[in-house]
């Protein structure tokens, strides 16, 4: 095996082997798992940053691997996967950082960080997956991994949420399972191609294409959060924080929203998907996730929850994004896949903190926090700026360019969907910095569990995570011309799938 | 009507019988001697359907015997296991949650 | 290197060691059994490695050519069947030793009937003609029954009930060996299918119906699965993996032995169809079953008569459908036999597990099980994960290949039936591991399990995972029908 095809393989098992280690670690082994979380994800990083650099000079990374003759394991790094397993390794590393400090002290540590890095794996499996099949299984080996995190706590309530997020997470595998068979026995195998495979089969196909196609996306739909499959979603906000900021920075939403990505660009193709005339519907339930999403969001009162709803409409934008056709819509997609995760989990680094920091769960608690947690308000106000598509923010670079994309594919309607979607981010959001910042705090914190000390408004491993996405997000919005932002990645990744990238 | 076409017959009806006797009787015994019955009709067939030319055909008579001995074996193990049944209900029937095959 | 005939072998070897187990009793027993099981494998290690890719082994004993003498041969699917049974009878050996230092009552009749039982199925997956099949698995039976029946007063009733459905089974297939006997004239399996044809007697027919219907109750496929749970969950643990796990699949290798070899000509693809939906009745109902069971060995046994509804789905995707299906819908049920055999034991043994620490195995009080055995949590965890059919499982794989067949001969209904069993399993899979997440009770008492009671089950959970991750050179082994 060589040096290019072990390399996805090595960049799976850093997380893998240490998770398997970190299983049969007794609970007070504190500084082993530390060290072996950390190694894991220093590795990873290390591993990720070469491939990127010799993806750049044209290097081809795959390992192939046949469980049975005709069926494929693929792992492969290009563009589009190295975008996604970028993103997953870097907040991963963060969200370990901000755990070990999360869960200090809390039962059950070793069995968290295992499923932890089985997660991680899966994710990074989900990224670089080279054909369907191989993507069908990560994808379910993301369900069984992340089951045990969402229920970590074991209180009644927890396993209420765990049933449901069962319920929808297999289901929507079992809906996934039978499209992708379906496809097999059409096509003999899938391979992700940019421009899709799915074109060869004539015309006399076409009915059976929108069924399957209707079969997959639903599939992966469901961790996509799009209506009506999104109730898992906030039900799921039962984890602990680290696992909310998990799911929805990187692992299930996101590899939910890849999973489309993938289907519309490398299977079926974005011009062939036009032709069969699924475009226009992808984006009608993209639109309509983003605006319910938004609405459902104003209501909430629990932070996390505000925080979840806010997620179903986000990550709808990479869905609109996808589905309007041309390359802008493509670029305005792709580089949301990257903003909205640094931002989302900003603002989840941030609603752990209050929670475990002085007890606040709920928004109307908020008031004065920025007193309190000045650093910490900063992080989430930059956040939830980003979120409203502020200027030098990630948020204003995804939506400039779906907003343009929206008019390039002569679809006004989506423009107006953008538009109004900022507008209720910007309610959801804006009475919460107004409270943190410019009320003053009325009654006793619900339970101050961490004082503060000094300048050290927290844990500094609950603090600094935050305080590094945020920064991250002023980057990607600022520095986005940048040769190696996010920006410039998801424009060389449009650029394959499109034959040029007009602007 | 020949010979071996009667004790085919003879031996189907023993075998249906002897199945519905399995099936539908109560008492253990009973089931167990409807099992031997069973067993018996299957011989039979054995024996009397592969009469070709009037002479005994040896490797149908060591199937029989082969079967009879098996046979044998099931009925002994069968009867140990009622025994023991009755010693703990004190009934020779299957108890009551349980039903019939 | 020594010429060895190993189809004898590994016939007598368990025979040997199992008549020497019940002169020695159970104190020395194990040995014997240990040392033999691993001798097994080798055995039916070499034997695939020999067959694989189509060279069919037949050994004629004692020199006596058929009809008069007992042919043996192995082919392909002989010799997947035989690596299941030492594959799965050897981790076993070590998890009953274990299970028995703790739990003496049942050891001593233990390790000779489960040597008989391996000698029986050895012989009956390497079987030739018909009725040498019957004997094998009548004694198959008679093993397994005895087995039941070890384990208590309790089990007295439940293994009365199973010898008497098996019994009726074994006897309906006697009467078509019998049929078919008086109709051809032979009972060697090559004879009987070169003169099967579609022009067959009525006599044939009935045969065929026969001897179907009889496996069907053996395995206890719906809606003759009652004798079932009663005997699987209520029997010693060790008992109950050997019989979900190997007797179930010795009657179903049968019945898939005898289509593919005799019937298929008799057979019409409504037939097929008939019999599949049996198997998803079997599915449903069991599944539902399960989900409705208060302690953890009935969910695990009815969870089996779920699982046998999968092995059946065989018969309408191989009857008379393209060869590319039927090849598939072979490899898939192969697969499923393997990956079910190895989860089932796994999921038993962890369950016997359970029982040694906190003296029973009710499911709502599994609380807690994660911190003191945690083993055990992944054995079941693992093993659910191949039942329900997801990556990376070997369950997946034949769920796979079952779905490819069902597409290739445009049966899309079965895939359907595969993929909400799929999700009932999941269902009754995650009520269990739902528990093991909950926090203890303060009652409950543990006591610790040696290393020998966890692990065997823990690895036979890991084979079923392996397995999915490779499963190329095993199929090798099957070869083509």
């Amino acid at each position: 095996m060589t040096w290019n095809d072990a390399l996805p393989l090595l960049v799976l098992s850093s997380s893998l082997l240490p998770g398997f280690i970190i299983f049969n670690l007794p609970e007070e082994r504190r500084g082993m798992r530390t060290a072996l979380n950390l190694a894991g994800a220093g590795l990873k990083l290390v591993f990720i940053a070469f491939m990127l650099w010799g993806v750049a000079r044209g290097e081809r990374y795959e390992f192939r691997y046949a469980i049975v003759p005709g069926l494929e394991l693929v792992l492969r790094a290009d563009a589009l996967a190295m975008l996604f397993v970028t993103l997953s390794a870097a907040l991963w590393f963060l969200t370990t950082l901000y755990a070990i400090g999360y869960l200090e002290g809390s039962p059950h540590r070793s069995r968290f960080f295992g499923f932890f890095s089985l997660c991680v794996t899966a994710t990074v499996g989900v990224a670089m997956a080279g054909n369907l099949f191989s993507f069908f299984f990560f994808y379910e080996l993301l369900t069984l991994s992340t089951y045990p995190l969402v229920v970590h706590r074991g209180k009644a309530s927890t396993m209420k949420a765990g049933n449901i997020y069962l319920a929808y997470t297999l289901a929507g595998g079992a809906v996934l399972l039978t499209g992708v068979v379906w496809l097999y026995g059409l096509l003999g195998r899938v391979e992700f191609v940019p421009g899709g495979s799915v074109s060869v089969l004539g015309p006399a196909y076409a009915d059976q294409l929108r069924l399957v196609f209707g079969l997959l996306v639903a599939g992966v739909g469901v961790k996509a959060a799009l209506v009506p499959l999104h109730g898992w979603l906030p039900k799921a906000m039962v984890a602990p924080a680290p696992v909310s900021a998990l799911l929805h920075a990187v692992a299930v939403v996101k590899a939910g929203a890849f999973g489309i990505v993938r289907i519309v660009y490398e299977v079926y193709g974005a011009d062939f998907t036009h032709g069969l005339g699924l475009s226009a519907p992808l984006a009608v339930l993209a639109g309509i996730t983003i605006l319910w999403g938004s609405l459902r969001a104003l209501f909430q009162d629990d932070l996390k929850r505000r925080l979840a709803y806010s997620t179903v409409s986000q990550v709808s934008y990479i869905v609109l994004g996808v589905a309007l056709v041309g390359p802008i819509g493509t670029i305005g997609g792709l580089v949301h896949l990257v903003h909205q995760g640094i931002m989302k989990i900003t603002l989840f680094f941030c609603a752990g903190n209050y929670a475990e920091t002085l007890g606040i769960h709920k928004v109307s608690e908020m008031n004065g926090a920025g007193r309190r947690m000045p650093l910490t308000t900063l992080a989430f106000s930059v956040g939830a700026l980003g979120m409203m598509s502020a200027p030098f923010t990630a948020g204003y670079v995804s939506k400039h360019y779906l907003t343009e994309g929206a008019a390039v594919a002569g679809a006004p309607w989506a423009e107006w969907v953008l538009l109004a979607s900022s507008v209720l981010n910007a309610a959801y959001f804006l009475p919460i910095l107004y409270r943190a910042w410019f009320k003053r705090q009325e009654d006793a914190w619900p339970e101050e569990s961490i004082p503060r000390r000094g300048w050290l408004e927290t844990n500094g491993l609950l603090l600094a995570p935050p305080l590094v996405s945020a920064v991250a997000v002023l980057a990607a919005g600022s520095l986005s011309e940048h040769p190696w932002s996010p920006l410039s990645w998801a424009k060389l990744i449009a650029e394959r799938q499109y034959v040029s990238v007009e602007r | 009507m020949t010979p071996g076409l009667l004790f085919a017959l003879t031996g189907i009806a023993l075998f249906s019988s002897g199945v519905a006797g399995l099936i539908l009787q109560t008492h253990l015994l009973r089931k167990i001697i409807a099992f031997n019955v069973m067993g018996s009709g299957a011989f039979l067939v054995l024996v009397g359907l592969a009469q070709r030319s009037g002479e005994p055909d040896p490797v149908s008579q060591a199937m029989v015997l082969t079967g009879i001995v098996v046979s044998i074996a099931a009925t002994a193990l069968a009867l140990a296991l009622a025994r023991r049944l009755l010693n703990l209900t004190g009934e020779m029937r299957f108890p009551a949650e349980g039903q019939d095959d | 290197m020594i010429e060895i005939e190993l189809i004898p072998l590994i016939i007598l070897v368990p025979l040997l060691w199992a008549s020497l187990a019940f002169i020695a009793g159970p104190a020395h027993g194990w040995k014997l059994a240990l040392g033999g099981s691993t001798l097994q494998l080798v055995l039916a290690w070499r034997l695939a490695a020999e067959v694989g890719g189509g060279a069919d082994r037949v050994h004629v004993p004692g020199g006596w050519e058929a009809p008069l003498g007992i042919a043996l041969s192995a082919d392909g699917l002989a010799a997947v069947m035989l690596l299941l049974a030492q594959g799965v009878a050897l981790p076993l050996a070590f998890y009953a030793r274990a299970y028995f230092a703790r739990h003496p009552e049942g050891a001593h009749t233990f390790w000779p009937l489960t040597g008989f039982l391996l000698a029986a199925m050895n012989a009956l997956f390497l079987s030739a003609d018909i009725f040498n099949l019957y004997v094998t698995l009548e004694l198959v039976g008679l093993a397994a029954v005895g087995l039941v029946a070890s384990g208590g007063a309790g089990s007295v009733a439940a293994a009365l009930r199973y010898l008497l459905a098996t019994l009726l089974g074994s006897g309906s297939y006697l009467l078509g060996v019998a049929l078919l006997y008086g109709a051809y004239g032979t009972v060697t399996l090559p004879e009987l299918a070169s003169q099967v044809t579609e022009a067959s007697p009525p006599v044939a027919m009935l045969a065929a119906g026969l001897m179907l219907a009889g496996m069907a109750v053996k395995t206890a496929l719906f809606p003759f699965h009652f004798w079932l749970p009663p005997a699987h969950g209520g029997a010693p643990s060790p008992v109950s993996a050997l019989l979900s796990a190997l007797v179930i699949k010795a009657s179903f290798y049968l019945a898939a032995r005898l289509w593919l070899a005799l019937f298929l000509p008799l057979a019409t693809p409504s037939w097929g169809q008939v019999i599949g939906v049996l198997g998803a009745a079997a599915i449903f109902w069991g599944s539902f079953m399960a989900l409705r069971q208060a302690r953890l060995k009935m969910l695990i046994a009815y969870s089996t008569v779920a699982q046998v509804g999968y092995l059946f789905l065989f018969f309408p995707l191989a009857t008379h459908t393209e060869p590319a299906a039927a090849q598939s819908a072979l490899q898939g049920v192969t697969l499923q036999a393997l990956a079910h055999g190895l989860a089932k034991a796994a999921m038993f043994a962890a369950a016997g597990a359970v029982i040694l620490s906190t003296g029973h195995d009710r499911i709502m009080q599994l609380g807690g099980i994660t911190a003191h055995m945690p083993v055990t949590v992944f054995t079941l965890a693992i093993a659910g994960v191949s039942l329900m059919g997801l990556p990376p499982s070997a369950g997946f794989l034949a769920k796979w290949l079952l779905i490819d067949s069902a597409i290739v001969s445009g049966q899309w209904w079965w895939i359907v039936v595969m993929i909400a069993g799929g999700l009932l399993t999941a269902a009754y899979v995650f009520k269990v591991l739902r528990h093991a997440f909950l926090r203890a009770e303060q009652s409950e008492v543990y006591k610790p399990l040696p290393r020998l009671v966890e692990w065997p089950g823990f690895l036979l959970a890991v084979a079923s995972l392996a397995l999915g991750l490779r499963a190329a050179e095993l199929l090798n082994v099957l070869g083509t029908p």
